[in-house]
């Protein structure tokens, strides 16, 4: 589930896809957590170059993780809060490969930035991360 | 049991401090106990003691006390905590009661007095039998007390006071009434506040002290009970610290306690009551995060703890209740000065509370569904023979019941068929909205936009789902255009479709058209109402929305067709730029700018983005021009057909994802000549004007809410274009070109310039235009202005004139610009011009000519004006230049001139023209402080100078006597009249003025000139006389002396001194013998005045000749 940095989303998904609704919702309400946190930072995260946002905000049955890229291509993931199994390091090394596999959409000449992603190897990179955790 | 049943009870809420009855006191009649009581519940500051104080009269019943427990052993309580208890202790047993007792130490009635005093205080003992509440008494006496220890008769009397009433001294007090009363008041509640903590430690050790009595497994109620009464009196006796321990040891305890169906509620009841005291006194010390853990863990242990699964809407609202609660807490402390931040805020809280809210609607609407029969049970199981319960979180119809089936099954039924018809009826919108703006409030404080935006949908649904279909459209009409910026077109769809269903129930016409064109536009993913908009311009009551109340529905459906049966009520304009409709549009001028003589044609792309095609009835163009507004119309001329029937116009249908391209011509008119024409709007009707219909507009010719992102995306884009069938466009190639100028028609003219540059300073220059029509018809009134070109420098306009008459010179009168020379009717012909120009240096000028010709276009015939330009620059360079300067007789320069010594003016003419220069003549006007020795008369008459000659002429001139000796004086002026020498053109004469330079003149008291030949010959005697002028008043004393030389020998006075008489001249002769052929240095002759030493002798040899020829005798 990521966005750009226009703020509407390149590529969303969930599973499962009941409540899809919902999760957008969440996703979109958490760009306020990802914006303040850059715009409040924006020096500091600069230098450091840390990408990963951690926990965005508590809600009572989901975790919010974001990620922003250097570009300001933002990454949000959205699990279960009962979910014990993905700790923070899970969540990093998802949130690297979710923007790995990104960069490849990115250098996809035929790919035009902006557009909607409708990649095969996204998909895949996607569909088993969300496999794994879930 | 009220819908405020979940609320917490005040006396949780509130912040408990010690209570202390005042008795004795008529604060009705007797003035100064009113002043006493006021001073005591005045002005109650922070920094005053926490009492809560009363006035009870004196025989007041305080509550009872039961018998003590001595054994606990066949006790099992009934519940945790009894509902009375936190009030009975905040507000009805007091800590101490003071008796309030008029006496001065000197009464005359002192012993009926005293005993008096020891009856009132005996009553109130015994009203508060069995309870450790003190008892104090205050004296309110008239007098000032003496210091301690020097009243005797006090101390003596206190004494005996005391002994009367069996008081303690301490328990004693004076209150003097006199000036300072409050100062005696505040301490006076200091000392009750010391008794007030005293009553509570011995309440904390009481209640600790039962401890020993409980068994585990018959008494766990009672743990929690007295750990909850130890912290709350700690709260009483402001311990906070040790309140805060106590109620964590109570929360704990509460989990411990074996939990059932039955007294599942009670527990919840009760940990929520313990959470919320634990939270509070966190957010007190400071805290919060302890607050926040607690309050975790609170809700992660609750959770689960639904109890009955009929009742499940029970647990949502208790959980709803605790969020908000903590969400109250939260925002108190921040107005305390706690600060939050963006991911921890009370809105979280609310904004849970609020979803829980949401989920005890969705359980009521499951569970209270009863069949329309089911009424309320009768007896009322909720009632109870006191009207309230004994024990909080327990049920009404099996009080104290603490076994794990209910006694009763039928009662319980019963009981719980009453509290879902009861839930039925609570307005659960109202307080799911409540809770929202709440947290709404909160989001906005902490900068989420977004999160507020979201809120306010829930609003707006839950507004939708309360019938208040206003406030839903409103508020989401309100957060529609975020989503719509921020792009995100799942989330708007689902906002559109619940507004769609409002504007359709309140039969709002035009939202729901608007609406509905934006669902099945592109972007969108509705696709359930293809034809809605084609439905509503058929002016009918379109098909109920999906998912709507049914009674709703019906009252729409009587409402839409008031609306349509209204007239006038049926046209609609809808600005598309604050939408995304289903159709696109763009328009554009062909080329940013056309001809006059050609027509104007502007194209209109349409494409429609809906799953049908789509049938429109009248395409209109606006443009700045509303003239011309009439061309670009494009309707349907089949006006009573039905819409859906095929028409024969196929151009009005939109297919889906096809591009339509309307093309439009017209004429511009000549007035719109250099004027810019834009489109302002296009406008697209769908429907009929003989019934309703909606027009879509598009300011500027294009564009809606996403076009300009759409654009962008389409400008970045490397996809190949695919080749479309002819008369197909790919969309995002149609650029937009949304303003066009009018400019004139091309001239068919060639105006040619015909002079030779460069021209020369003050010269009538001649330039000779030549105009020369190329035009198929008669060329008329045609006009040149000619000149210098505006807007250069402003010292070019003052210098330079232009005339058409060439035979005089221009003067400042004539103008830089000739504008409108009238030429006529084209004949091919030439215009001679004469520029003056002053000054030197390039400047342009300028050759407009205009004149108007008649043209047809479009079969319309048209008067055009045309105009031509024609730049040139022009160089201007000084004819010639003019060097003067003074030379002796001798041609040796000279600085300065002696008066009536005669001296040369010499001029050089150098030409720097590139073009030859005739001279025509030249003059000398001297001023009147020269004299001309001759006649002077021109040397350089008719001499024609090529480029860099020179011609030079010069005049003999002398200075008549001047006074004060020397002095600076003007020569005069020097004339040439010349022209320039040309087989172009005939040209004038230019007289060109020079200044002759100033000269310094001078007398000089000596003159001398010598008298010798010509020349010498070698060994030939040589005559020389020299004639010394003595120019001065005054008698001079002259030295002569002449040097030896070599080439000559010679006779004469060789050294010699002698007077010269004022106005004389002296002669001296001397004989020169050449020895030397050539030119020889005559012998020198020195001379120097005595009376003048600053006239050297070599000032004195200019005058005379320094050297000799000598030839060779043969």
């Amino acid at each position: 589930m990521n966005c750009d940095s226009m703020n509407y989303p390149l590529y969303i998904r969930s599973v499962p896809t009941q409540g899809e609704l919902k999760f957008h919702y969440t996703v979109h309400t958490s760009l306020d957590v990802v914006e303040e946190k850059i715009s409040g930072v924006g020096k500091a995260l600069a230098d450091q170059r840390e990408l990963y946002l951690g926990l965005l905000y508590p809600t009572e049955d989901y975790k919010v993780y974001g990620y922003v890229t250097n570009s300001k291509v933002k990454f949000v993931i959205v699990v279960d809060s009962s979910n014990t199994s993905l700790r923070d390091n899970e969540i990093r090394s998802m949130f690297r490969k979710l923007h790995n596999s990104f960069t490849d959409v990115m250098c996809n000449p035929f790919y035009n930035p902006g557009d909607p992603i409708q990649s095969k190897a996204f998909d895949s990179i996607v569909s088993t991360m969300m496999v794994q955790a879930f | 049991m009220s819908p405020a049943q979940w609320d917490l009870p005040p006396e949780l809420c509130c912040r408990p401090m010690a209570f202390v009855a005042l008795t004795g006191l008529d604060v009705v009649y007797n003035a100064i106990h009113r002043a006493i009581w006021d001073a005591f519940c005045t002005n109650r500051r922070a920094d005053r003691v926490p009492i809560s104080f009363k006035v009870l009269p004196g025989d007041h019943e305080y509550p009872k006390c039961r018998t003590k427990r001595t054994s606990y052993e066949w006790y099992i309580p009934k519940g945790i905590l009894k509902t009375g208890w936190m009030n009975k202790h905040l507000n009805l047993v007091p800590a101490l009661v003071v008796l309030f007792y008029e006496l001065d130490w000197d009464d005359p009635q002192w012993k009926e007095k005293q005993s008096e005093c020891a009856t009132k205080v005996e009553i109130v003992r015994t009203s508060l039998q069995g309870r450790n509440t003190k008892v104090a008494v205050v004296l309110i006496q008239k007098k000032t007390p003496l210091p301690p220890g020097e009243d005797l008769v006090a101390s003596e009397r206190a004494s005996a006071l005391c002994g009367a009433c069996d008081l303690s001294g301490k328990s004693l007090f004076v209150l003097p009434h006199t000036d300072h009363l409050v100062g005696y008041i505040i301490r006076l509640e200091n000392a009750f506040y010391e008794h007030a903590q005293t009553y509570y430690y011995n309440e904390i050790r009481r209640v600790k002290s039962h401890k020993e009595f409980l068994n585990k497994t018959t008494h766990q109620l009672l743990f929690v009970r007295h750990q909850f009464k130890m912290g709350f009196f700690s709260e009483l006796k402001q311990d906070t610290q040790n309140a805060l321990k106590y109620y964590r040891t109570a929360y704990s305890l509460v989990h411990e306690l074996r939990a059932h169906e039955t007294n599942m509620l009670e527990i919840k009841t009760m940990a929520g009551f313990i959470n919320y005291k634990i939270c509070r006194l966190c957010f007190q010390h400071n805290t919060p995060l302890d607050a926040i853990a607690q309050f975790r863990k609170h809700i992660d242990l609750c959770k689960k703890k639904i109890g009955s699964a009929e009742l499940a809407f029970e647990h949502t609202a208790w959980m709803s209740k605790q969020f908000q609660s903590f969400g109250d807490l939260f925002d108190e402390a921040i107005k305390l000065g706690l600060t939050a931040i963006q991911t921890q805020n009370p809105g979280f809280y609310y904004q849970q509370a609020a979803y829980y809210a949401q989920e005890r609607k969705q359980q009521a609407g499951q569970l209270c569904s009863h069949e329309p029969g089911v009424g309320y049970p009768a007896p009322d199981p909720l009632e109870t023979p006191t009207g309230a319960l004994d024990f909080y979180g327990q049920r009404p119809w099996r009080q104290g019941h603490q076994s794990i089936d209910p006694p009763d099954s039928e009662k319980e039924k019963q009981g719980i068929l009453a509290l879902q018809v009861k839930e039925r009826d609570v307005l659960h919108s109202e307080l799911i909205i409540a809770l929202l703006s709440n947290a709404v409030a909160q989001f906005k404080k902490y900068k989420c936009p977004r999160m507020k935006s979201h809120l306010m949908v829930q609003m707006g649904e839950e507004y939708y789902h309360a019938k208040d279909y206003t406030k839903a459209l409103k508020l989401l009409d309100y957060v529609m255009c975020d989503y719509r910026t921020e792009r995100w077109w799942s989330l708007l769809t689902s906002i559109l479709s619940t507004a769609l269903k409002c504007s359709y129930l309140m039969g709002q016409v035009k939202d729901y058209i608007t609406y509905s064109m934006e669902l099945v536009g592109r972007g969108l993913l509705i696709v359930y109402k293809v034809d809605i908009v084609i439905c509503d311009c058929q002016n009918e009551v379109p098909e109920p929305e999906p998912d709507c109340d049914p009674a709703s529905v019906k009252m729409a459906q009587s409402l839409w067709s008031d609306r349509i049966s209204l007239a006038g009520n049926n046209e609609f304009t809808i600005e598309v730029q604050d939408y995304v409709p289903f159709v696109q549009c763009k328009a554009k001028f062909l080329y940013p700018s056309f001809h006059i003589d050609e027509p104007v044609q502007l194209h209109v792309y349409v494409r429609a983005d809906c799953p049908h095609p789509v049938r429109f009835s009248k395409l209109c163009v606006s443009l700045s021009n509303q003239e011309y507004n009439q061309y670009c119309l494009l309707e349907d001329a089949s006006k009573e057909q039905d819409i859906l029937e095929p028409s024969t116009q196929e151009n009005m249908c939109l297919v889906p994802g096809k591009t339509r391209k309307y093309c439009f011509k017209f004429v511009a008119k000549t007035e719109d000549v250099g004027k810019k024409i834009e489109i302002t709007s296009v406008g697209l009707m769908l429907g009929r004007e003989t019934a309703r219909y909606v027009y879509l507009n598009w300011r500027g010719g294009w564009g809606d809410a996403a076009s300009s992102h759409e654009t962008l995306q389409a400008s970045r884009s490397f996809k190949r274009r695919t080749r479309l069938p002819e008369q197909q466009l790919d969309w995002d190639t149609v650029t937009i070109q949304s303003s066009t100028m009018i400019i004139s028609r091309v001239p068919k003219i060639s105006v040619q310039l015909t002079h030779e540059p460069p021209a020369l300073t003050n010269e009538m220059y001649c330039m000779i235009v030549t105009i020369q029509s190329e035009e198929d018809t008669v060329a008329k009134d045609i006009k040149l202005t000619a000149g210098l070109k505006p807007g250069q420098d402003a010292n070019l306009t003052q210098s330079t004139q232009i005339t058409l008459n060439g035979s005089e010179v221009c003067d400042d009168s004539h103008p830089a610009l000739l504008p409108d020379i009238p030429l006529g009717d084209l004949q091919p012909g030439q215009k001679p011009l004469y520029i003056h120009c002053v000054s030197t240096g390039s400047r342009i000028l300028l050759f407009h000519v205009a004149y108007s010709v008649s043209a047809t276009v479009e079969g319309k015939d048209i008067t055009c004006k045309c105009h031509k330009d024609e730049t040139v620059t022009l160089e201007t360079v000084v004819p010639f230049e003019v060097a003067m300067k003074f030379v002796s007789s001798k041609f040796e320069h000279l600085e300065r001139v002696f008066v009536d010594i005669p001296f040369l003016l010499m001029m050089d003419i150098l030409s720097a023209s590139p073009w030859p220069i005739e001279l025509v003549n030249s003059e000398v006007q001297l001023a009147s402080s020269m004299t001309a020795i001759d006649q002077p008369q021109s040397q350089v008459e008719g001499v024609t100078l090529q480029t860099s000659e020179c011609a030079s002429e010069c005049f003999l001139l002398k200075c008549p006597p001047v006074q004060n000796g020397t002095s600076t004086v003007a020569s005069g002026h020097y004339f040439i009249s010349w022209k320039r020498k040309s087989a172009f053109a005939e040209t004038s004469v230019v007289r060109t003025i020079v200044i002759l330079p100033h000269v310094m003149v001078e007398n000089i008291p000596l003159y001398v000139h010598a008298e010798l030949p010509s020349f010498g010959r070698v060994r030939e005697s040589l005559p020389v006389r020299y004639h010394l002028e003595n120019r001065t008043g005054l008698v001079q004393d002259v030295e002569i002396g002449v040097e030896p030389s070599d080439a000559f020998m010679f006779s004469g006075l060789k050294q010699v001194r002698m007077r010269i008489l004022p106005g004389t001249e002296q002669e001296m002769l001397y004989n020169f013998y050449p020895l030397m052929a050539g030119y020889q240095v005559l012998p020198q002759l020195n001379i120097s005045l005595l009376r003048f030493p600053n006239i050297s002798g070599q000032l004195l040899r200019r005058f005379l000749p320094s050297r000799i020829f000598v030839k060779v005798t043969f």
